[in-house]
């Protein structure tokens, strides 16, 4: 029976890779879903002498999207953002994450500005907070402040579609 | 026009593939001459239809033709045009078709240096590198096609990943593949051997020196990406444990077994099933490697574009592939399997040793490369498998292995007496642990065990490796017989002092590397090792498609000049963050590295300063393996068998007559 072993243990191998491909290894659980989001106040990418911060979200659903302008990914998933913002599905705050004022204004300048406002984190000591890992990364936060979700990685139409839209709107609608 | 001629070389290329791995099987099988005969044109057209199709891509990058989706997401104007044209295989769908020219070159290749070979076993090995041939065909045109059109045309393309416009690693990839699809020549010489239900002598004289050969490309394709990433990544580091990298290393240790186990299967004909087996396991894991690496079901820091329909397509290739070879295996191990008989101390034994150690390494490099996939399958919890593992894992395997590797080539075949043995080679371990022991205290001293334990390890390797070369020419009259040793034995050698080059390079520069970072202003010092390194500032130098903040730093011990080295940082146009290329200043017996870190306050900058003692003695050490390698491919009695098949009138030898002479 010996000669069969090597097809048996490649058969559970194929078993294991084949659920593999369902899963997503770079989807992290974050410790910090369910608990409220981290406070922070800090000047905005717009205007240093004003500030935003987690009480700006005030009762409502928010995204806290971070990007900045060195990231190729955010702008892939940018004219989303862009589109959502415009079609007011969920308000979108930003978190600029260790960028300089002028490249992340330039870089709003030219693919559009979906924030309500983007707080500027230059040494990222905000990120390390909400760990971060990369950019981008997008919370889901909801009316009490509570982090409900996070999707690491650019936000695509499937990933809108699948599970960050249906979320929000349970979020909206829930007392 | 020329993508369209480069897609339609393609499909037709699959056609051939098809005929060429159908056709012969039925051939052999039904005893039919004229289908049998089809197998080598077959090949020969399928290697012309994809250069032709690798001529249309290479070309739609020389002239950037940004119609070519490949071509716009891997290139643009101003990179320069070596690295346009190392673009071809920098990407996914490129390297896909260098893998499967490569294919179609190896099948070539065999059918070109035949060596006596029978024609049903030329058409069985063709037919089954056909057969794999289809599977990466039907995978580049069904999900990964190079030639797809992007409609609009940008204007200019996207630049080929930075890290990978580099010529280490614009000829890593080759020479990798080269080893990779290399190993579906043994893989389909077991096949065919399976499927006769014959293993014997001639059999492993022609498939020994194709594996030889895949095995040096695998060797120098392994040491290239890891001399790469130890100058590129500005780490300094050699090996990281990837899955990628573990993904070459697996099919390589499977490839040594094999290689070690098809001598015995020539010598002594014994293991035949398990040389056999290991033929299937080496192609089998590089195919593996080939779905880790593309399927996105482990994260790795080596970017290939993931897309869940390309894992299911490998999925099933994958299955196919080996699951259908280890069913024939299954199937046909008892018609191949027997042999010689030997005792426990003899060569036989101590190379099954080391086939058992090479293949467990092989496997617990497959599990823990594989081990977050299982938890995570299994619910348990995302994890990552890191250095701790694998060394923890890895290195108390190669350390016997390398005290066998001296011992081995000393051994008889068949049956040898421990004690005689014991007393012949007591002085010869004396030696090397003096030695060795001398040598560490000469570097540095420490009581690391590790390091002593190696160290005293690849001096005992040296100097059996002198004994058995001394015992050698002794029998053939002094030094002058030298060049009259059969080169399967030098090169043996060889490689076997490669191994102990290797290890000393991996065990010094393991223990006894310094570093610092440190944040220098122009003309302040710091010292590292015995070392002195003065900052003197950076300018900014443009290059083709970056521009460069250069440093420069110069070194000095004891006050005496050693070098002026220039770390850079690149700030390529297309990308946001910036390359690092370390200087590096190289001696035999240490290298100085510097890499340039962030811009601090004022002119003042982060460095990173190394010193690593006997580090090239990694890349030396393989370079000596490979060079080995080719050695013992260019054995005389391959050769001969050449000659053999060239003879007038012969009309291509026998198989039973050659196998007679064994």
């Amino acid at each position: 029976m010996g000669r069969y072993v090597a097809l048996g243990l490649f058969l559970i191998l194929l078993i294991f890779l084949g659920y593999g491909l369902t899963l997503n290894p770079r989807e992290v659980p974050s410790p910090l879903i369910g608990k409220p989001a981290p406070a922070f106040r800090l000047p905005t990418v717009a205007d240093p002498a004003k500030s935003m911060g987690t009480d700006d979200f005030a009762g409502k659903v928010t995204l806290l999207n971070v990007w900045a302008s060195w990231c190729v990914s955010c702008r892939q998933e940018h004219p989303l953002l862009v589109e959502l913002a415009r079609k007011g599905s969920v308000q979108v705050y930003g978190l600029n994450y260790k960028d300089t004022r002028q490249d992340a204004r330039r870089w709003l300048a030219s693919f559009g500005d979906p924030y309500v406002a983007s707080a500027f984190d230059e040494d990222g000591r905000v990120g390390i907070e909400w760990g971060v890992y990369g950019v981008p990364e997008t919370f889901v936060i909801d009316r009490k402040g509570v982090i409900r979700h996070k999707l690491t990685g650019p936000v695509t139409p499937e990933n809108w579609a699948k599970t960050l839209q249906p979320l929000i709107q349970r979020l909206q609608t829930a007392d | 026009m020329i993508p369209e001629i480069g897609h339609f070389a393609l499909i037709l290329a699959l056609g051939v593939a098809a005929v060429q791995g159908v056709l012969p099987l039925i051939g052999t099988a039904r005893g039919i001459p004229g289908w049998v005969a089809t197998a080598v044109p077959a090949a020969r057209a399928q290697l012309l239809l994809l250069l032709v199709a690798f001529g249309a891509l290479t070309y739609s990058f020389v002239v950037s033709d940004f119609s070519v989706a490949y071509v716009a997401h891997n290139s643009n104007t101003e990179q320069p045009l070596v690295y346009r044209i190392s673009a071809v295989w920098g990407a996914h769908e490129g390297s896909l078709l260098l893998w499967a020219l490569l294919l179609a070159l190896w099948t070539v290749g065999v059918s070109l240096f035949r060596r006596g070979l029978p024609d049903e076993l030329v058409a069985r090995v063709a037919a089954t590198c056909g057969l794999v041939s289809i599977g990466f065909l039907l995978f580049m045109l069904l999900t990964s096609n190079p030639f797809d059109r992007l409609i609009p045309v940008p204007t200019q393309g996207r630049e080929l990943n930075p890290l990978l416009q580099d010529p280490g690693l614009a000829l890593h990839p080759p020479m990798l593949y080269m080893g990779y699809v290399g190993l579906v020549v043994p893989f389909a010489f077991a096949v065919a051997a399976l499927m006769e239900g014959r293993v014997d002598a001639a059999w492993v004289r022609w498939s020994r020196p194709w594996t030889l050969v895949a095995w040096v490309f695998l060797t120098l394709g392994i040491a290239l990406g890891s001399w790469w990433s130890y100058y590129e990544l500005g780490w300094g580091g050699w090996w990281f444990w990837d899955p990628v990298e573990n993904a070459s290393l697996m099919p390589w240790l499977v490839a040594t077994g094999l290689l070690h186990s098809l001598a015995v299967t020539e010598k002594r004909g014994a293991f035949k099933a398990w040389t056999v087996l290991l033929a299937i396991f080496g192609f089998s894991l590089s195919l593996l490697g080939t779905f880790l690496v593309r399927s996105g079901v482990l994260v790795s820091v080596h970017a290939f574009a993931s897309d869940p329909a390309r894992g299911v397509f490998i999925l099933i290739f994958l299955a196919a592939v080996v699951g259908s070879s280890l069913l024939l295996y299954a199937w046909r191990a008892p018609a191949v399997a027997g042999g010689g008989s030997f005792e426990l101390m003899s060569r036989e034994t101590l190379l099954l040793l080391n086939n058992v150690v090479l293949v467990a390494a092989s496997a617990s490099i497959l599990l823990g490369t594989l081990y977050p996939l299982f938890m995570d399958a299994l619910g348990l919890g995302k994890i990552s498998v890191g250095p701790p593992y694998f060394n923890s894992v890895f290195v108390p395997l190669a350390l016997p292995l390398v005290l066998l590797l001296g011992l081995g080539p000393l051994v008889r075949w068949k049956e040898d007496s421990a004690s005689a043995l014991a007393r012949a080679l007591w002085p010869t371990a004396a030696a090397a642990v003096a030695l060795g022991t001398a040598l560490v205290v000469l570097l540095g001293g420490g009581t690391v065990v590790g390091v002593i334990l190696s160290t005293v390890l690849a001096v005992w390797v040296l100097l059996t490796a002198g004994a058995g070369l001394a015992r050698r020419l002794r029998k053939r009259g002094g030094l002058a017989g030298l060049f009259g040793l059969p080169r399967a034995y030098l090169g043996m050698v060889v490689a076997h002092l490669g191994v102990a080059v290797l290890t000393l390079g991996i065990a010094v520069s393991s223990t006894y590397s310094k570093e610092r970072d440190v944040n220098m202003g122009v003309g302040e010092s710091a010292k590292v090792g015995n070392h002195d390194f003065r900052f003197e500032g950076v300018t900014r130098l443009p290059g083709p498609n970056y521009l460069a903040t250069q440093g420069t730093v110069r070194v000095t011990r004891e006050g005496r000049e050693v070098a002026t080295l220039h770390p850079e940082k690149r700030q390529y146009a297309s990308q946001s963050h910036s390359m690092t290329e370390a200087a590096i200043h190289s001696r035999l017996t240490r290298d100085i590295y510097v890499a340039l870190g962030e811009a601090a306050q004022g002119d003042a900058w982060s460095l990173r300063i190394y010193n690593k003692p006997f580090i090239q003695w990694i890349w030396w050490g393989s370079v000596l393996m490979a060079l080995g390698g080719l050695l013992a491919a260019t054995d005389r009695r391959y050769r001969l068998l050449a000659e053999a098949a060239r003879q007038p009138g012969a009309g291509g030898p026998s198989r039973l007559a050659l196998a007679g002479k064994r």
